[in-house]
């Protein structure tokens, strides 16, 4: 199994979403978050001091995938998240040894 | 003694309550400039001056300030509002005197508040208040008896202040500069980026000050008068004339027109009128917002030169604005507005006479009120330091010192009763 973990810009999550529904994808985590990467923050100005905002705010994606699927929702969320302009974010996965759904205490592929 | 006129005193007892809404107005405009944490810090400290300056001032207060004294404080008659059925010195009231003595004690609340703009994020609690109590009797109280009380010297000396420019705001302005040099610069000013948490609170509060300051300014003729008219419709322009120059100004130096200025330009043009509301014509009225506007928003940005940490702008804002609006008056102080000027503008035709006068006042006002609360507030931290511990100022002054949070927005947060 692998979690697949997207960072992107905020007015994208529905896009996301809704491609990865499409793609029959049971379930998903979504976290605000702030960061960095090639796009730095912004300037506020207070009655005439500039402030630098270094931290841009993000939406983070985590969905849990089967070995197989792992590479076609990764391209789903790239596809559904790309705006070509600089700050659109990253996707990445990470190889998950063992998952247990709770209320029945399936684990592996079967608590997808 | 001249006869009650209920007219008046219906107007009197409606201004009263609206400058008294001034300062929870205030403390929203400032709530809303400080960092969450110092939230309800800010709020309660300018809550707390409603309280404590209200017993200062009925105790001692309003007695120094108008009974029957000296050119430089007044008697002792009035101490506990004592003999309220008699005249207050030097006026022609045709409100009883209980009700005066309430009007005047809603300035003294309202200049201690202003006070805590320039000290925020910093002080303690108990600190402030014992600052309010003595600096409202030391402080204030000489210096309304002489500008106000036609007993006073910078009165009888001709000086033209309506409302309070010196009063009000030379004095909190420099007194607010005196104490912000005695406790000090906030932890990381101007290094860290101290921005405002919540601009909506400010407008919001903005939007009050200027409800409440037509009580201040049109019931400062004391009679339901064509002065008190003059007063409010010169108030109003002024107000407008600070909000828009201000706006125009910020567009064109970082192109952005912010409600941090449309507030902050108006309570500038608000402040300058309050000694002038009286004296000018609405044309001139709307020339001083606009005056007032524009230098202000240049003031505000001396502190980050000369490395004082005023923090909420209250010497860019009210001492400069004070010293516009007197000064503004030694230009276009107008017999058309108020028959009782009797010395006009330079601009009427006048002369500089009435322009010297007014800077004396300027002068006389920003020695004492820096001078003696300067001294005032270094004896004070002698024996009750006005200052917060180092890990309060980290964690806020509404944890440290209140117990309480501004903001529970319903995060993950384990919570039960203590004792479980």
């Amino acid at each position: 199994m692998k979690l697949v973990t997207a960072v992107v810009k905020p007015f994208k999550l529905d896009d996301v979403k809704s491609a990865l529904e499409s793609l029959g994808i049971q379930g998903m985590t979504v976290s605000e978050v702030q960061g960095f990467g090639r796009q730095r923050g912004h300037t506020e100005v207070y009655r005439g001091a500039e402030y630098t905002v270094d931290f841009v705010p993000k939406v983070r994606i985590e969905v849990l995938v089967d070995d197989a699927d792992a590479a076609r929702v990764v391209d789903v969320v790239v596809g559904a998240a790309q705006t070509g302009s600089i700050g659109d974010g990253k996707v990445w996965t990470t190889p998950v040894e063992d998952v247990v759904r709770v209320r029945t205490g399936e684990r592996g592929p079967e608590a997808l | 003694m001249t006869s009650l006129d209920s007219g008046d005193t219906a107007w009197l007892l409606v201004c009263t309550a609206l400058v008294l809404l001034m300062t929870p107005g205030l403390a929203f405009f400032y709530a809303g400039m400080v960092r969450a944490k110092n939230a309800l810090a800010m709020l309660m400290q300018t809550y707390a001056a409603i309280g404590v300056v209200t017993v200062t001032w009925v105790l001692v207060g309003y007695s120094l300030a108008f009974a029957d004294g000296n050119r430089v404080l007044g008697g002792l008659h009035f101490l506990g509002l004592a003999n309220q059925d008699e005249p207050v010195p030097g006026f022609d009231l045709t409100v009883p005197p209980l009700l005066f003595s309430m009007f005047q004690l809603m300035f003294a609340v309202i200049t201690v508040a202003l006070i805590a703009g320039a000290v925020a994020d910093r002080m303690r609690f108990g600190g402030f208040v014992a600052f309010a109590a003595l600096w409202s009797v030391v402080v204030y109280a000489p210096l309304a008896h002489w500008a106000f009380s036609p007993d006073g010297f910078l009165f009888k000396a001709g000086v033209l202040d309506f409302a309070g420019g010196t009063v009000v705001e030379i004095n909190s302005g420099a007194s607010g500069l005196a104490l912000a040099l005695v406790v000090g610069k906030r932890m990381g000013w101007p290094r860290e980026a101290m921005p405002p948490h919540s601009l909506p609170l400010t407008l919001l509060g903005a939007g009050l000050l200027w409800f409440g300051w037509f009580g201040f300014n049109a019931g400062s003729a004391l009679h339901a008068d064509g002065l008190a008219v003059n007063a409010l419709v010169a108030t109003h322009l002024s107000g407008v004339g600070g909000m828009l120059a201000w706006l125009v100004v910020e567009r064109w130096r970082t192109g952005s027109a912010t409600t941090l200025g449309a507030a902050t330009g108006a309570v500038a043009g608000l402040v300058a009128i309050t000694p002038a509301c009286g004296f000018l014509q609405p044309l001139p009225a709307l020339l001083l917002g606009a005056v007032a506007g524009v230098v202000c928003l240049y003031a505000v940005q001396v502190k980050f030169r000369f490395g004082y940490d005023d923090s909420l702008d209250v010497v860019g804002v009210h001492f400069v604005g004070g010293v516009v609006g007197l000064l503004f008056l030694g230009l276009f102080a107008a017999e058309a507005a108020n028959p009782g000027v009797v010395r006009e503008g330079l601009l009427l035709g006048g002369g500089l006479d009435l322009m010297g006068r007014q800077l004396l006042a300027v002068v006389v006002a920003t020695a004492w009120a820096f001078g003696a609360t300067y001294l005032l507030a270094k004896a004070l931290d002698r024996v009750y330091p006005l200052r917060v511990a180092e890990e309060h100022e980290v964690v806020g002054l509404d944890q440290a010192l209140h117990a309480e949070s501004a903001y529970d927005l319903g995060g993950v947060r384990a919570t039960g009763r203590f004792p479980a």
